[in-house]
């Protein structure tokens, strides 16, 4: 009998570890899409769109060619589009980055349920998963232990954009467009066309991510299928002070939030569902409530985050 | 100096106009591709919403939300501050109107509405306080938050209805129990559009008359075009902030309350229709400005209405709907880097 509800606790624990495993490589992607982003003066609210019409493409893609390799490439490559039309009207002096990012939203979301509908295939060609679990016994620690290939290129992503911020040229000029383009602007760096490359370059990343929830089980392409992560991204970035590092650290931790539910539920503790899967909105209310500060916004961020000019 | 302000006017017609008519250019493009005849389409689109008294009820029906959900976002925006928590305050307003209406069950029709109306326009008032406040105190950018408040709102409305007030005869569509027959919001004589449609107008009303006729609505554009100088002037900026967020989300709550006493009779998961997200892009739209917002609900009101009539007719996913809306809202948001050049050139040729 004890052994029983250790045995549960333990599923529990494993749960979320699993969970936070397989739902944080979407916040990966898109944390670190709109982390490059918004380094460069820019805010993409649009990313919710960016990964629904993400997701739809690659399983359309995966499931009309065979191949989720395939519809990973297409997933990006929409997404990159979707992200230079932000940029290309964000470009204009008088366009509200928030506001086009709602259209953005409105536009995105409105293709990926428009062309969606047609795609009711059960499911579409899976990427295939890295088996590290094959030396357990235990179903459990082995089904857990099967983890996407994307979770790696995730972190490796993190690494890397950290890496060309803070030691390469290029990652220099961003952060100097997005702090002071005046200033960049007066040494010849041109502000636009940074700002075009990481919008573009940052929706292509958010796309991936999208891809990764319908070319992972289950599977299947719904409406419901992003649930606001986009949205939570632009959260999760600010709760990670503009850090790819800090964006890694965050989206296991969201992604663990996010797991908490459905692990309770399947240990019988049902009553609280939906208020857990709110859990990762709480805490980044909080976070951003004891983190911001009322004169200066919060440390860390780009100087002219969501100004034009 | 005529021939400016002349300018001014005509930019004010033209340019909207202009863009209205470029996106519906475009979404003509894009159903021509996909092999659908586009003048088919927005004639179906016409035919649904404008065409007759019917399909004018179906639209102004599917208006009353929208008005009351777009002050939502207009009216903290004359201050500054951009809100997004439409969809969360209506939601919010919904479970407060019902919690008020399953509370006093035997109170007769008029004080019942009265209690219920209240309600959800003080729930939906102090949720988007809270984005205020936390904007005002905390430097949190309310667009986040309040978008965070959304589905926070809407994670405690299924908690709710599905455990503490669920229905237990609700089997597939949980609920809460129903609100009693006086409860229910009436109709407007010879139609069956609900009495909605007039809150939203007279919100409307009332919004336009305090932002543009009232001291406190030149307090607040004053704060939402320099927040230092409204400071220098001795302008409470919170307490600026904290009223105009209150009286959106109270008009957003009253959405909710009467999304619950005309529509659904309690609340439920379809009290989350997606009229809040709409509300934004009426909000903007509009320019913030209510009196648009009434002109902007209508239009929009209209095109909802015809979803079902595109799938029917067409063959079009309703969805099209929301491209439709997101290559607007696009256009729009493109069309105001033209203003002020034709009447810049205006004023240097004067």
């Amino acid at each position: 009998m004890q052994a029983d509800v250790a045995m549960e606790e333990w599923g529990v624990v494993l749960g979320v570890a699993a969970g936070a495993v397989r739902g944080s490589i979407p916040y990966l992607f898109v944390s670190l899409g709109e982390c490059l982003t918004e380094k460069s003066g820019k805010i993409n609210l649009g990313m919710e769109g960016v990964l629904l019409m993400g997701a739809m493409t690659a399983f359309a893609v995966s499931d009309q060619s065979g191949s989720p390799w395939l519809g990973l490439l297409a997933a990006a490559i929409v997404g990159a589009m979707l992200g230079a039309v932000h940029a290309g009207l964000t470009r204009f002096p008088k366009v509200n980055d928030v506001a086009a990012g709602i259209a953005m939203i409105l536009f995105g979301s409105g293709l990926a349920f428009f062309f969606g509908k047609q795609f009711v295939a059960p499911m579409a060609p899976q990427l295939p998963l890295i088996d590290l679990g094959s030396w357990s016994a235990s179903p459990a620690i082995h089904s857990a232990l099967r983890i996407s290939p994307l979770f790696f290129c995730g972190i490796a992503l993190g690494f890397a954009l950290h890496f060309v911020f803070q030691r390469t040229r290029w990652g220099l000029r961003v952060r100097a467009a997005g702090d002071d383009p005046l200033a960049a602007r007066s040494i010849g760096i041109p502000v636009d066309r940074i700002r075009m490359t990481a919008t573009v370059a940052g929706a292509g990343l958010a796309a991936v991510g999208g891809a990764h929830m319908t070319l992972y089980f289950p599977g299947i392409w719904s409406e419901g299928i992003s649930g606001g992560q986009g949205l939570m991204a632009v959260a999760l970035v600010i709760f990670a002070r503009w850090n790819p590092l800090r964006c890694v650290a965050a989206a296991l931790l969201f992604g663990g939030a996010q797991a908490l539910g459905p692990s309770l539920q399947a240990a019988g503790q049902a009553g609280y569902y939906h208020l857990f899967n709110a859990s990762p909105y709480v805490l980044t209310l909080a976070l951003m409530a004891l983190t911001c500060s009322r004169h200066g916004g919060v440390s860390g961020a780009p100087g002219a985050l969501g100004r034009n000019g | 100096m005529r021939s400016y302000a002349a300018a001014r006017t005509m930019e004010g017609l033209l340019i909207p106009m202009g863009a209205l008519t470029a996106g519906v250019i475009v979404f003509g493009l894009f159903c021509a591709v996909l092999g659908s005849n586009p003048f088919g389409v927005f004639y179906s689109i016409y035919r649904a919403a404008f065409s007759d008294w019917y399909s004018w009820q179906n639209t102004l029906t599917r208006a009353a939300p929208l008005l009351l959900c777009a002050l939502c976002t207009a009216l903290p925006a004359r201050a500054g501050l951009i809100i997004i928590g439409n969809e969360g305050a209506m939601v919010i307003g919904a479970v407060g109107a019902v919690s008020a209406g399953l509370l006093a069950p035997d109170a007769s029709h008029v004080p019942s509405l009265l209690l219920m109306a209240g309600a959800g326009m003080i729930c939906g008032g102090l949720w988007i306080c809270i984005a205020a406040a936390l904007h005002y105190y905390r430097g949190v950018n309310s667009v986040i938050s309040s978008l965070l408040l959304n589905y926070i709102a809407i994670a405690l409305l299924n908690h709710l209805i599905e455990g503490p007030m669920r229905d237990p005869s609700s089997l597939n569509n949980p609920g809460t129990r129903p609100i009693a027959d006086v409860q229910h919001l009436g109709l407007i004589p010879g139609s069956r559009i609900h009495d909605g449609l007039l809150f939203g107008v007279l919100a409307c009303l009332f919004a336009w008359f305090l932002l543009s006729r009232t001291t406190f609505g030149f307090a607040a554009k004053v704060a939402g075009g320099n927040v230092r100088a409204a400071q220098l002037g001795g302008l409470g900026i919170g307490r600026i902030l904290l009223i105009l967020s209150f009286l959106g989300g109270a008009c957003a709550g009253l959405a909710g309350m009467v999304e619950v006493a005309a529509v659904q009779g309690r609340a439920n998961a379809s009290v989350n229709a997606g009229y809040g997200y709409v509300g934004i892009l009426v909000a903007f739209l509009a320019r913030q400005n209510p009196a648009g917002v009434v002109i902007i609900s209508l239009l929009l009101g209209g095109m909802m209405a015809s979803g079902g009539m595109l799938q029917r007719a067409h063959n079009l996913p309703d969805a099209a709907v929301l491209v439709l809306q997101g290559i607007l809202f696009l256009f729009i948001l493109w069309s105001e880097t033209l203003y002020g050049r034709w009447a810049e050139r205006s004023l240097r040729a004067g």
